[in-house]
């Protein structure tokens, strides 16, 4: 379980190569074709948030396990200017960039678990998690 | 990548081929709703079949293609979402609302005849038969 | 991998410190070379003990006899280098074997537990006269056998649990059946309790039929639903949203008076579904909108939810 693929984020180009990653890595987990787009759809919304306010930074991707359970873990960090309101940028419809507004709520939306450490002026660090369905 | 925006009577096709950044999309957008002018044509098929992954830029512009391009005279529908795309896509709560979704390209076709018939016909009621 | 095999060999023939483990492992070849000896009547000794235990009793005494002298080698063998791979592979296969003929969980710890019991009777016999030398050599033998017995149960356990899962996934096929009734309607009939998990393998089954199928309408059933929280319904709402993104309208029915009234009560929107009273009605409804298409596919296109087009 010691894979870990660290993708540097610095153009949307970075944006694409990562969900197709995140897509691969979540198959290799077995997840479900349905669940690896939902993944690559959470990835692409982290790295563009990376890409909109920091310029640039990096997406760690790896599997995991907690216990018999099977999961894709996602790490997107940056050393931008961090978020000042954390809850309202969750607000889902708040954005301060151009999209849909619905990049991190809707990311936390399509995972399990999701985490946002930032401070301001130093960056931001996201980890988000989706497990596989127990049976 | 670019994507190739064929001309087929009154229509645009726009057939995506891969993975397309952001920047691809915003470029798409641009020319079709360029050529939707220039051409005059009635309507547009974006084709996305090859889009394995819908995020909320490819939805924001797949809907403001089909706004703009409705404010230059002509119809959009979007044709070959993937099903699981699809699924990703409602789970966000995206679900492209005044934006006219088909199966296929033959779908697409099918359904723009349809639509520009009708403002035909609403627009010259007594020559129901004539097209655009 | 060899570099360290040399070591140990040299260590063992000019270190005299590594008298003990030398010792230990030379009690172990020991007593392999006694259970090699012995090959034939103690698996004998052995199958005859299943058979009293009345273990196993889904086989014949051919097939428990065939099945123990495998065991019986890979059990040796596994005590000889130490290494679990091959027993763990022998293990596995037997289980798929035995597995489908009915064999429990406790009969395969069983006999593995009653090897372990006549392998130590017979070190037993064979060194009862020196007691020193057997407390030595069932210091060798047993955390190799414990671990041998852990080996083999874990592996039936596993296998058990594979096929657990197969059989459940296989259900749950089973239990969601997309109908085609004829061409571009499919019917999927919802029967008994969904939870997020079947939901969500419903939707993803739905979809994938809608584009094999080339679907235009299709028409949700849910009599059979006994029961209906937000989630469920949520989700329900989420699948006709996606089938519209395939570009098919959905037409839900038998939504029973209660779940109607629980779902107005959540506050869950539905104003974007299509209800019909019962199946039948559905039906009839998804014919007269696959009707319309056929004959005047262009101005009816915009009233269908499936084409939903505002200006």
């Amino acid at each position: 379980m010691g894979e870990e693929l660290r993708l540097p984020i610095a153009a949307d180009v970075d944006v694409v190569e990562a969900r197709q990653q995140g897509r691969a890595l979540a198959a290799v987990a077995g997840f479900s074709s349905g669940e690896q787009t939902v993944i690559a759809a959470a990835i692409s919304e982290i790295a563009r948030n990376i890409l909109m306010y920091a310029k640039k930074g990096e997406i760690i991707l790896s599997l995991v396990q907690n216990g018999d359970r099977q999961g894709v873990s996602v790490v997107a960090i940056d050393q931008g200017p961090g978020i000042p309101d954390i809850e309202r940028a969750m607000q889902y419809g708040y954005s301060t960039s151009h999209g849909v507004g619905a990049g991190l709520p809707g990311a936390k939306r399509l995972m399990d678990e999701f985490e946002v450490d930032s401070v301001v002026g130093r960056g931001t660090t996201i980890t988000m998690a989706k497990w596989r369905r127990a049976i | 990548m670019e994507v190739p925006i064929l001309r087929q009577g009154q229509y645009l096709i726009a057939s995506i081929q891969s993975a397309l950044t952001d920047a691809d999309l915003s470029h798409l957008r641009e020319a079709l709703i360029a050529q939707v002018g220039r051409s005059r044509c009635r309507g547009v098929i974006v084709d996305v079949t090859a889009l394995d992954v819908m995020d909320s830029f490819a939805v924001r512009t797949l809907r403001d293609i089909t706004h703009m391009a409705r404010l230059r005279g002509a119809e959009t529908v979007i044709v070959g979402i993937q099903p699981d795309v699809a699924f990703a896509m409602v789970q966000l709560g995206w679900t492209l609302k005044g934006v006219a979704t088909v199966l296929d390209l033959e779908e697409g076709l099918a359904f723009l005849d349809g639509r520009t018939k009708e403002r035909v016909v609403e627009s010259k009621p007594k020559k129901p038969s004539s097209r655009g | 991998m060899d570099t360290k095999k040399s070591m140990s060999v040299s260590t063992r023939a000019s270190d005299p410190q590594g008298a003990l483990t030398e010792s230990s492992a030379g009690l172990l070849r020991e007593l392999v070379a006694h259970l090699r000896q012995n090959r034939t009547q103690l698996r004998e000794e052995w199958a005859r003990r299943i058979t009293r235990a009345e273990l196993l009793t889904a086989m014949t005494e051919e097939e428990i006899f065939a099945e123990a002298t495998a065991v019986y080698d890979n059990y040796v063998e596994a005590l000889e280098t130490g290494t679990f791979e091959a027993l763990q592979a022998y293990s596995r296969r037997l289980s798929e074997r035995i597995i489908p003929r009915g064999v429990e969980t406790d009969e395969v710890v069983g006999i593995v537990l009653l090897l372990r019991d006549v392998l130590a009777r017979s070190l037993f016999n064979k060194y009862q006269d020196n007691v020193e030398k057997l407390n030595r050599i069932l210091d060798s033998y047993e955390p190799a056998a414990n671990r041998i017995a852990n080996t083999v149960a874990v592996g039936f356990v596993e296998e058990r649990e594979r096929i657990i899962r197969q059989q459940q996934e296989a259900i749950r096929e089973l239990s969601t059946p997309v109908l085609q009734v004829r061409e571009r309607l499919l019917i999927l009939p919802i029967i008994g309790v969904i939870d997020p998990q079947r939901a969500r393998q419903l939707t993803e089954q739905l979809l994938r039929a809608i584009r094999a199928n080339r679907a235009k309408v299709v028409v949700i059933d849910v009599t059979g639903v006994a029961a209906m929280d937000s989630g469920v319904a949520n989700h329900l709402v989420q699948t006709v949203e996606a089938s519209r993104l395939l570009g098919a309208t959905v037409i839900v029915t038998g939504l029973s008076p209660e779940i109607a009234q629980t779902l107005v009560t959540i506050g869950v929107d539905l104003s974007e579904m299509a209800t019909v009273g019962d199946l039948q009605g559905g039906i009839e409804e998804a014919e007269r909108l696959l009707a319309d298409r056929a004959a005047m596919p262009g101005p009816q296109a915009g009233r269908e939810p499936g084409m939903e087009l505002t200006r």
